[in-house]
């Protein structure tokens, strides 16, 4: 992959047309007291200023430890949960502003591909009818018999047999239901797809097949994607631009080979020392620089830099002021004092 | 959008697991639960009763035989006659009728309705979920009987009447523990997934939500069509259910079975039979049915 300075269209089939935007969104989640009247005695900081925007095309990988927000990212871009402020922008269309009518028409163009294969899928309906059921409530296919061959031909694309929409969900495999949960999303012809830890409960062996669908499935339909993932392994492969999340904010953005072969933050830096090497000759020459301490609570998170208590280069000036993301190289932005 | 498959073969799909057929699921249930079994065979008798009274008995229900009144059980009577001298067997059968209907009914709608509401309060959450829990509690703070006294005095009596003054207390008592179970099911990822295409509040309630609390609704409704039956006997038995010439099993209890309990004692011990014994069949069918969906309840 190349990188150029523009770092949406680093690479063939980006354009520049930027589909979702991101601008400072806090979700903020109520700690509450009390039985019969709720009091609100603290927030746990689950998004706190998090801007970016991804390019129609593109993949864009969220990564970080897990509680650090990525889930709740994109439950906001989904309208899931209300964001506590900021803006979210779709095909520049504001989300916030949308009544049910029209959030619902826009809900055919973004989807969603869960984590868990087994609680995704409701276990009471038959594969046939979780794929089918979304074009018969927005009206694309009223003909029953035109819904069961287009149910059909999204298993085959999906890369199962057109003969499972007749089983349900538990008497499939984890990789087979995900392969329906990713049928289920296409089913509205969306262009943006949240894929959240698509890949991360399933087997090493199947996540490779998962991932060669889903990059399949971009080339041939014209998606977009937001990859969330802890596994930074995945996130290289497939994503264009990665962007490093550390307790509800982004530390670093930027495009996929240069975060992982020229990290500027240090929790980047961080977090691929963490990742194994394949080769167990290199893996034991490796210098291992690990984080030390845990993570802080996002209820009561560290003034300044959040990452200062565990950051091997934190000075004083790090807990005084919060580092804005600068554009340090071409399209790849740090959020760091030092860097 | 056009289809392109290369590399992504269709893989073969291999056969499931065969399933055991209908008469061996059914001993093994029998075996696992015979006391449920045996709820069920009861049941099973009282829904023969009420469908088949016609065909059971040739005697009708309302006739009154003043040659033979306070019989008692013989040949031609079997199970005696009452002070009107009308056949209990008789009135038996056609009173299980009555119970059923008014059983599985005010069963019927109670949790359903229990099951609607329960369930969008889980779905919904929030001040509407706060609200409607308070509102349960204060219609749950009422004794059932009582409450069902309060509806019949304001309605009045007869059966429709009945089913809805024997209904209104179990749509809370179901509400609530449908509630408990929906607000894990709102948490699973299907149900965002639901939200995320777009579904409807009512099609996520009925289609997505709904489904999957089977077990806690099923458990109530078997159980609330034996307190039915019970409560209907109650009723009927103070003058505010069914009211004659309708054969009741409450009804059968009081008036002459009172009267002329010692010297006519079949009059007053066969209805009473039949309310026991059709409580306690649904009883146990309602705890096998309990264990056999959710073994976590067992210990209630
Ligand atoms: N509904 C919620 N109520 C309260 N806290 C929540 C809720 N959802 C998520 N959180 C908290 O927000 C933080 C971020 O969660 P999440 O976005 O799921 O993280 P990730 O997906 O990166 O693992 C966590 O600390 C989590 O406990
Ligand atoms: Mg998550």
């Amino acid at each position: 992959m190349s990188v150029d300075a523009d770092a949406g269209s680093a690479e063939s089939g980006l354009s520049d047309e930027v589909l979702l935007t991101v601008r400072n969104l806090r979700k903020y989640f109520p700690v509450t007291e009390g039985m019969m009247i709720k009091r609100t005695v603290a927030e746990v900081k689950a998004v706190d200023g998090v801007s970016f925007e991804v390019h129609r095309g593109e993949t864009l990988g969220l990564v970080g430890e897990s509680g650090c927000g990525k889930s709740t990212t994109g439950r906001c871009i989904l309208r899931l949960d209300p964001p506590s402020s900021g803006e979210i922008l779709f095909g520049g269309v504001d989300m916030a502003n949308l009544s049910r009518a029209e959030l619902n028409k826009m809900r055919e163009r973004i989807q969603v591909i869960f984590q868990d294969p087994y609680s995704s899928l409701n276990p009471r309906m038959k594969v046939g009818d979780i794929i089918g059921e979304p074009m018969k409530v927005h009206g694309l296919l009223p003909d029953a018999d035109k819904r069961r061959e287009r149910v059909a031909e999204l298993l085959h694309v999906c890369g199962l047999n057109p003969a499972m929409a007749d089983r349900y969900p538990h008497e499939m495999s984890g990789g087979q239901r995900q392969r329906v949960g990713i049928a289920r999303a296409l089913a509205l012809q969306p262009e943006f797809i949240i894929c959240d830890e698509a890949v991360s409960a399933l087997d090493v062996s199947i996540q490779a097949q998962v991932i060669n669908l889903l990059e399949d499935l971009r080339e041939q339909f014209n998606l977009t994607y937001l990859f969330i993932a802890h596994d930074l392994s995945v996130v290289r492969h497939l994503c264009h631009r990665v962007a490093v999340m550390y307790l509800g904010k982004i530390v670093e953005l930027a495009p996929a080979d240069q975060v992982f072969d020229n990290p500027l933050h240090p929790y980047t830096q961080a977090l691929l020392a963490a990742v194994p090497v394949p080769d167990p000759e290199i893996e034991s020459a490796r210098a291992h620089q690990t984080v030390k301490g845990e993570v802080p609570s996002p209820i009561n998170p560290p003034s300044g830099c959040v990452f200062h208590p565990r950051c091997p280069k934190a000075v004083d000036g790090c807990s005084m002021s919060v580092p804005e993301l600068r554009e340090l190289e071409p399209g790849h932005w740090v959020a760091c004092s030092e860097a | 959008m056009t289809v392109t498959t290369e590399n992504l073969g269709s893989p073969d799909i291999e056969a499931l697991p065969e399933r055991d057929s209908l008469i061996v699921r059914c001993w093994n249930l029998v075996r696992r639960q015979p006391l449920g079994a045996a709820g069920l065979l009861f049941i099973a008798i009282m829904t023969v009763m009420a469908f088949g009274a016609e065909v059971l008995t040739s005697i009708n229900p309302e006739e009154q035989m003043f040659e033979h009144m306070l019989e008692a059980p013989s040949w031609e009577f079997l199970l005696g006659t009452d002070n009107f001298g009308r056949d209990i067997w008789t009135r038996i059968i056609y009173g299980a009728r009555t119970a059923m209907l008014v059983g599985f009914f005010a069963a019927f709608f109670g949790s359903v309705i229990g099951l609607m509401l329960g369930v969008g309060s889980a779905y919904f959450g929030g001040k509407i979920d706060l609200i409607f829990q308070r509102v349960m509690d204060i219609f749950l703070a009422f004794p059932s009987i009582i409450m069902a006294l309060a509806v019949v005095s304001v309605l009045g009596t007869g059966l429709q009447n009945v089913i809805i003054a024997i209904m209104l207390p179990m749509i809370p008592q179901c509400a609530r523990v449908v509630r408990s179970s929906a607000l894990s099911i709102r948490e699973i990822p299907y149900v965002d997934a639901a939200r995320a295409l777009g579904y409807s509040h009512g099609r996520i309630i009925l289609r997505h939500m709904s489904p999957n609390v089977m077990a806690p609704f099923l458990i109530m409704f078997t159980s609330f069509v034996g307190q039915a039956i019970l409560a209907e006997a109650s009723l009927s038995y103070l003058g505010l259910g069914v009211q004659e010439p309708i054969p009741a099993w409450g009804l059968m209890l009081q008036g002459g079975a009172e009267e002329y309990a010692e010297s006519a004692p079949w009059a007053a011990v066969f209805p009473g039979l039949a309310i026991t014994f059709a409580v306690f069949a649904f009883n146990l069918f309602g705890d096998a049915v309990r264990d056999v969906l959710d073994p976590k309840l067992r210990s209630r």
